[in-house]
């Protein structure tokens, strides 16, 4: 960057070849692009196929980018009362707002338009859909740890504003569904103390359902919760590209590298190509199965609701909250306290994200890990944290499935008040199981690798000796799966502080080191240590000498 | 940013076969394996081949696109195997589409994969830590920018500074006063009042008690409601005035929320669940229940609209009424208390 010897006048630089290199002189000639632009193109990711699910979860939000703004062209969110008159012939003559009259339009007057409308919703569900499960990657492989914690922060900013975009999208057309969606909603907010009613009436205009608020929708939907997530994603990627990927264990791989191909041209032609496998497979199933028909559900009225009325699957786990808590409420100094809608929309969802934000610091101040990591973990070497995670998932799910019970009361012919009580059984009973269970298949998954370790691996080949004895012939395994299965950092559990300082004196800190100490034994208790190199070394030579000797039974077996 | 400030390319070093920061034995990078069209030009060619062939079909398939787009009216059905009737004009450019642009992410990755090099390359990473003195040097930009500024020192600057800056966003939360009205008594009220007819939900229709057969259920409005021209206030009052009213044997009823409330066994209740707000519709006419679609909130119409199961925490609030002269239904009052949902100034 030193400008000492630069002549002031132009560069004396050889003359490029080439058009591309004349192109690429003219910007460089002005950003000094070249350095940022050669790192970029020689680049190295890791190959790994769960990798790939954060970029369908980009490639979706690029999707929902173009089809949503395609949708802007005809949608037109206003409340005003029109006499429906386009050519889907059972609404004919019904009255309706122009948000839903113009959502019919674009489904059965303009061209594609419910392709595109079609593409909008399926690459929604998508996208939540490919959040989360990026999400549990990252976690249940340990991503999240330094030096990645910010991003992980920022993702579950993105999980929570992808939720809200999705709803606000739901909730547009003015059909009977969404209309009922939006009314929970509203009764949600009013639910809130001290401000709730207040805030309900602003949003709203007035009362619910009022004229206003649509319009409000589409800005937040269209602009306010688009533009902040197109931010953070953006953040989100210059982070990962900056502190350069995660990779799994192999060989090779170390905590100082990343082994993996260059930018240009693989990356380039997989991951762009990938792209257009994500959009095309998108457009195909939004051509072929149908989802969200409203025309099916006619229009918003506050007096209608159809039965099984069900929300997107990703708001799901709110409803069957919200259907789970029994009916507390309790009045204070003349003031309502409605427990059965804070508990479930606001109190849990709200512990629930901070827990997840804040997991990184959490996991990290209980195992005092202040290293950095990019060699991910295997699952099953990090049992407590999957055990947590699975739980967390199972609690999750049991709220999904309870969104349903009314669903499930029908189909499987079943009383919908059992259903519940079940539900709500289950939803203290079942997480925890859930932990004690993952925790011992990780725990037994360890102990069959280091018998691979040790012993080799099973041929199934099975030898009767001379002797009526039976062997089961081991092989080693190959140097990738060494290497795969060896890389496990041993940990080392914080130790007890005592009480007492060495004088006698009782240490005013100690109860908080104690209690870290305690979570962190908690966290790292049952370790299952890989063996050590003398093992490996003695096992290596027990089984050569095992196979010597199966060989010889072999012989022996053949000559007679 | 630059990896090549650490020319070892190990900022952090492997030593013994170990990995120095997580200890982990280090592996050397397996031997490259060719792939059969690194070493054989007919697979090659053939790969090429395939390649090819998928950006070509993607090619012809915009064709068929804009084809499609012009030629089939989107008013035209077409029937297919499982998927049932549909849209012809919707799925032929829908197929063509998505196939189009399938066909050119599956060759991209076909190249990738077939043809270009598969040998991994290994890159060091950078150390995410500045060095020392370099935090040293910006601690001491920050303190001589501090120091210049006399942020620290000016007292009087600072604190009139921060006032102002506290005070700063107050406009911006006051300019969004105009979003609505107050709440004042609107979630408390509705139009119904003294010898309001109810009439039919769809139609306006003045309701007789013999018009509801026993163990009938009719939607009903007040008649007012046509009054409210206004449609936006018309369709609040709807989302809150609506009722349901049904006719039982006198002899089921087990309690009612105020004495002869009813008229001959026809009794008339908030349609709007008192959890969060759906319109209940499911009555089950032998045991008098009411259950909310969206919740499951069940309330006993028989014994005063008391909850029976479900998140809500209170009954439904019921409408009094009796006939006019001419045998119409009628509320004798409004409601005597908010329906809907609750909210905190309610109570």
């Amino acid at each position: 960057m030193s400008t000492t010897e630069e002549s002031i006048l132009a560069p004396a630089q050889t003359a490029p070849a080439t058009k591309g290199g004349a192109v690429a002189a003219y910007i460089d000639d002005r950003l000094a692009s070249a350095s940022f632009t050669k790192r970029l193109l020689d680049k190295v990711f890791p190959d790994h196929w769960s990798f790939m699910l954060g970029e369908i979860a980009l490639y979706s939000f690029i999707i929902l980018l173009l089809s949503g703004t395609y949708l802007t062209l005809w949608f037109n969110p206003s409340m005003t009362e029109v006499i429906y008159n386009g050519s889907y012939v059972p609404l004919k003559g019904v009255k309706m707002s122009e948000a839903y009259s113009s959502t019919l339009a674009i489904s059965f007057d303009v061209r594609g338009g419910l392709l595109m409308r079609q593409i909008h919703h399926w690459a929604a569900l998508f996208f939540v859909a490919a959040v989360s499960v990026h999400l549990l990657r990252v976690f249940f492989t340990g991503a999240f740890r330094k030096p990645r914690e910010i991003n992980w922060v920022i993702g579950t900013l993105l999980l929570v504003l992808a939720l809200l975009e999705g709803f606000a999208g739901y909730s547009l057309p003015d059909d009977l569904l969404s209309g009922t969606g939006l009314r929970i909603a509203e009764g949600i907010i009013q639910a809130i103390p001290l401000v709730g009613t207040y805030v309900a009436m602003f949003l709203f205009g007035g009362e619910f359902p009022g004229t206003d608020f649509m319009p409000r929708l589409y800005s937040i939907h269209i602009l306010l919760i688009p533009g902040i997530l197109l931010g953070l994603i953006t953040v989100h990627l210059i982070m990962v590209f900056y502190q350069k990927h995660t990779q799994f264990p192999g060989p090779g791989r170390t905590e100082s590298n990343v082994v993996g191909f260059r930018l240009f041209p693989i990356y380039m032609a997989k991951a762009g190509g990938f792209f257009f496998v994500v959009f095309g497979i998108t457009v195909l199933i939004a051509a072929l199965v149908t989802i969200n028909p409203v025309w099916m559900y006619g229009p918003y009225t506050p007096s209608q609701v159809t039965a099984g009325s069900q929300p997107d699957w990703y708001i799901g786990w709110l409803d069957g909250a919200v259907r789970l808590t029994p009916n507390w409420e309790t009045s204070i100094l003349g003031h309502t306290l409605s427990w059965n809608i804070l508990i479930p929309a606001l109190i849990v969802p709200g512990i629930m994200f901070t827990a997840l934000g804040l997991y990184p610091w959490i996991e990290a101040w209980a195992t005092g890990d202040k290293r950095e990591h990019h060699l991910l973990d295997r699952p099953r070497n990090a049992p407590t944290r999957t055990a947590l995670g699975v739980m967390s998932l199972v609690f999750y799910m049991i709220l999904v499935i309870s969104g349903g019970n009314d669903v499930i009361a029908v189909a499987f012919n079943l009383s919908i008040n059992q259903i519940t009580w079940g539900f709500r059984v289950l939803l203290f009973v079942a997480p925890p199981l859930a932990f004690v269970i993952t925790k011992r298949i990780c725990l037994g998954l360890q102990r069959s690798d280091n018998n691979k370790l040790l012993h080799g691996y099973e041929t199934g080949r099975i030898l009767r000796l001379p002797s009526g004895e039976f062997l089961e012939i081991h092989e080693p395994i190959g140097e990738a799966e060494r290497a795969k299965l060896l890389a496990k950092a041993d940990v080392i559990p914080l130790e007890l502080p005592s009480a007492v300082d060495e004088n006698g004196v009782r240490n005013p800190k100690a109860a908080k080191s104690i209690a870290r100490a305690k979570l962190s034994q908690w966290f790292y208790s049952d370790v299952i240590p890989t063996p050590t190199d003398a093992e490996l070394r003695e096992a290596a030579h027990h089984a050569e000498h095992e196979l010597h000797q199966a060989q010889s039974h072999l012989k022996e077996i053949e000559s007679h | 940013m630059n990896e090549l400030e650490h020319p070892t390319g190990d900022p952090y070093g492997a030593k013994d076969g170990k990995d120095l920061v997580s200890g982990i034995t280090v592996f050397p990078m397996e031997p490259h394996v060719p792939r059969k069209a690194d070493i054989d030009p007919k697979a090659a060619r053939r790969a090429e081949r395939q390649v090819a062939t998928m950006f070509g079909l993607s090619s012809l398939m915009i064709i068929a696109f804009v084809v499609a787009f012009v030629k089939i009216p989107n008013t035209s059905l077409i029937s297919i195997p499982i998927i049932g009737v549909v849209n012809a004009n919707h799925i032929a450019i829908g197929f063509t589409f998505g196939l189009a642009i399938l066909l050119i992410g599956i060759g991209a990755i076909h190249w990738a994969k077939k043809l270009m090099p598969d040998e991994e390359v290994v890159q060091a990473r950078h150390a995410l830590t500045s060095p020392d003195e370099e935090r040293k040097e910006v601690e001491s930009s920050f303190k001589r920018g501090a120091a210049e500024s006399g942020f620290k020192e000016r007292k009087i600057i600072r604190r009139s500074l921060l006032g102002a800056l506290a005070l700063f966003p107050v406009p911006l939360v006051v300019l969004l006063r105009d979003l609505g009205p107050m709440p004042g008594t609107r979630l408390r009220e509705t139009i119904w009042d003294k010898g309001i007819h109810l009439v039919t939900d769809a139609t306006y229709k003045k309701i007789k008690a013999s018009d509801i057969p026993l163990g009938g259920l009719i939607n009903a409005v007040p008649e007012n409601l046509l009054e409210v021209e206004h449609e936006e206030e018309n369709l609040n009052q709807r989302g809150k005035a609506s009722i349901i009213v049904v006719r039982m044997d006198p002899a089921d009823i087990v309690s009612q929320q105020g004495q002869d409330w009813d008229y001959q066994g026809v009794l008339a209740f908030s349609k709007i669940c008192t959890h969060l707000g759906c319109p209940t519709s499911l009555y089950q006419q032998r045991t008098h229940h009411l259950l909310c679609p969206c919740h499951q909130s069940t309330f006993d119409l028989s014994d005063s609209g008391n909850v029976v199961f479900g998140p809500a925490a209170r009954r439904m609030p019921q409408l009094a009424i009796t006939v006019d002269a001419e045998g119409y239904l009628v509320a004798q009052s409004g409601f005597n208390q908010p329906v809907g949902p609750s909210f905190w100034e309610r109570g």
